[in-house]
């Protein structure tokens, strides 16, 4: 759409039109969004353990932040569970669009079969994994098991429970992955892949020197959308460990939502939520200025 | 997604290259079967769940185990739905989902048209604050929102679940990139054909947005159908639960003596329906799906 022509339908619109159309999701814009953002924030400097009328208490809520041991725990879980799962998830979902971009018997079905997992609900994959990875009667001790295997713990024990997390977020994880490299895949004009293979490079050269930094775009979108989705898994956590055994499983949202609920904290449950907030803010700049630095080199 | 067209090689190079070409057929078949493995790997857990639904206990009662059941019984089935208002659950999850659905759809596709079509005073401003919200996890607004949702006299009610989640801004935005591609001077035709803003907008415009309109409406019912949280914050008596927060419930429910079988009956349940959704509008799915992660 050129300027001029936008103008034009500007100028013969009605003044009201564009707010009458935008109008609904502005109102729901406010009512739901900015009003409690706006309402956390307050609440953040507040001492308030139920929904009631707080107290006004400055900053005690941050200072609070920073000598509290549980949330270093929460702060440290969460680095781990992120980069647990973030790079994991996206390598196979890369391996397995690499593989599936090609013609190969049955290739329709297998790209739809990586893909189900994805439309399960998290308390759905909560409870399935659950019960797969309970250490008395699941299925995948009764399977090392019946390899001559000792069980592992799976869940109960918190030397094993981040682990077992991190591996069901990346089964969750891999079709997403997948979906959208194969679609970049897809744009990459064959035309230089077939240059580069006259040229005699070999498969895994191609791979190297043509995909890896065609899809860079790509990676670095997954790389934030993973990184979010990861900061703001709940439901599997919740439903699979509650945080626990002891502390081992809660990551910094876990930790937001017991501090309000079962706490009672609601003041320093809202501060350590616009904690996670600026983190994920930090994160998404840096990672644009990466962007950015990376293009100017290329 | 379905496979498109293998690349058509000319007959001559097949003929000068046939054992590459065998070669490379034989890893071609040999990669479908590893990947066949992998795949089987996937799907085991949603197969483990039908599964453990269909046996009695959900296999919990020996250490005894078989991959198929054995002698399938729908007795978790009539024992969760005799105890336990899956019914209301499910009835609760389609109202939720549909209402919420159809409502939402409609105020992106009026957002998404106007950030797209329209120049008016703080659009800019609009769209971005509208992003960021995209930053703002639901757990920092959770209590804020349901301060709100008490204010309004909702808790307990399926308009407590729907409001706060008609403003969808992935939604927007779909819309929003789809409508920039709408052509202006089909608008512009309309207009000098007479046709008001509005008669633009409903005879013009939506009915061009057919795609749109699909994966919006199947990615809004997903999200929707599988919502955990915020239904779990503001329902609380177990005949206004939705499925997800019933099933969650199930788990440690003391009705139950080994309460596996149920639940993965009620875990089969939720997923079913979608599951369906998906093999048969599977292209419009995945579309969507992969829609959400361009931006």
């Amino acid at each position: 759409m050129s300027p001029r022509d936008e103008t034009r339908t500007a100028s013969r619109a009605g003044r009201w039109a564009p707010y009458l159309f935008v109008g609904p999701a502005g109102l729901l814009f406010l009512a739901f969004s900015l009003v409690p953002i706006v309402i956390a924030v307050a609440l953040s400097f507040q001492d308030t353990a139920t929904l009631g009328d707080g107290n006004w208490v400055g900053g005690d809520n941050y200072r609070t932040m920073l000598a509290d041991p549980l949330l270093r725990t929460a702060l440290l879980n969460t680095v781990v569970f992120t980069v647990g799962t973030v790079p994991t998830a996206m390598a196979i979902g890369l391996a397995l669009a690499v593989a599936l971009d090609r013609p190969l018997p049955g290739r329709g079905l297998l790209r739809a079969l990586f893909f189900v997992p994805m439309v399960a609900a998290g308390v759905v994959v909560g409870v399935i994994m659950s019960w797969i990875f309970n250490p008395d009667y699941g299925v995948a001790n009764n399977a090392l098991r019946a390899l001559g295997l000792e069980g592992l713990p799976w869940l109960t024990s918190p030397r094993t429970a981040m682990l077992t997390l991190v591996l069901v977020v990346v089964w969750t994880r891999i079709g997403f992955c997948m979906v959208i490299y194969l679609g970049a895949l897809q744009s990459i004009p064959s035309e230089l892949r077939e240059a580069a293979a006259i040229d005699g490079a070999s498969r895994w050269q191609r791979f190297r020197g043509l995909t890896v930094p065609m899809l860079a775009p790509t990676t670095s979108i997954l790389l934030i959308l993973n990184v979010v989705f990861s900061l703001q898994a709940f439901d599997v956590i919740y439903v699979m460990t509650g945080g626990g055994p002891g502390f081992s499983t809660t990551v910094l949202i876990q930790y937001v939502f017991r501090s309000a609920f079962a706490d009672a904290r609601m003041g320093y449950a809202a501060a350590l939520g616009l904690l996670l907030v600026l983190i994920l803010l930090v994160f998404t700049l840096l990672r644009q200025r990466a962007t950015k630095k990376a293009e100017e080199l290329l | 997604m379905t496979a498109t067209a293998a690349p058509v090689r000319p007959a001559s190079a097949r003929a000068v290259r046939p054992r590459r070409e065998r070669r490379s057929r034989r890893r071609g078949w040999l990669l479908a079967a590893g990947l066949t493995a992998v795949a089987i790997l996937v799907v085991f857990p949603l197969y483990w769940m039908v599964v453990s639904a269909l046996t009695a206990g959900g296999q919990s009662q020996s250490s005894e185990f078989s991959l198929w059941p054995e002698a399938p019984t729908l007795g978790n089935f009539t024992e969760v739905f005799a105890t336990q208002p899956v019914w209301r659950w499910l009835g609760n999850s389609l109202l939720v989902a549909g209402v919420g659905t159809a409502l939402s759809v409609c105020v992106s596709l009026g957002a998404g048209y106007a950030l797209a079509k329209y120049r008016f005073r703080g659009r800019g401003l609009l769209y971005a604050v509208f992003l960021v919200t995209i930053m703002i996890p639901i757990q920092v607004t959770l209590v804020p929102a349901f301060l709100v949702v008490a204010r309004l006299g909702l808790v307990d009610s399926p308009w407590a679940v729907i409001l706060p989640t008609l403003f969808d801004v992935v939604g927007i935005f779909i819309a929003r990139q789809f409508m920039l591609g709408v052509p202006d001077a089909l608008l512009e035709a309309a207009r000098l054909d007479g046709a008001g803003e509005l008669r633009t907008f409903f005879r013009v415009v939506l009915p061009s947005c057919g795609p749109l309109v699909g994966v919006l409406v199947i990615l809004g019912f997903m999200n929707r159908w599988n919502d955990f949280l915020w239904p779990l914050v503001v329902l609380q008596g177990n005949e206004s639960l939705t499925v997800p927060v019933g099933l969650s419930t199930l788990t440690g429910n003391p009705a139950f003596s080994s309460p596996w079988g149920a639940v993965m009956a009620v875990a089969t349940v939720a997923v079913v329906p979608l599951l369906v959704v998906f093999l048969v509008f599977q292209k419009t799915f995945v579309q969507g799906i992969a829609s959400t992660g361009i931006k």
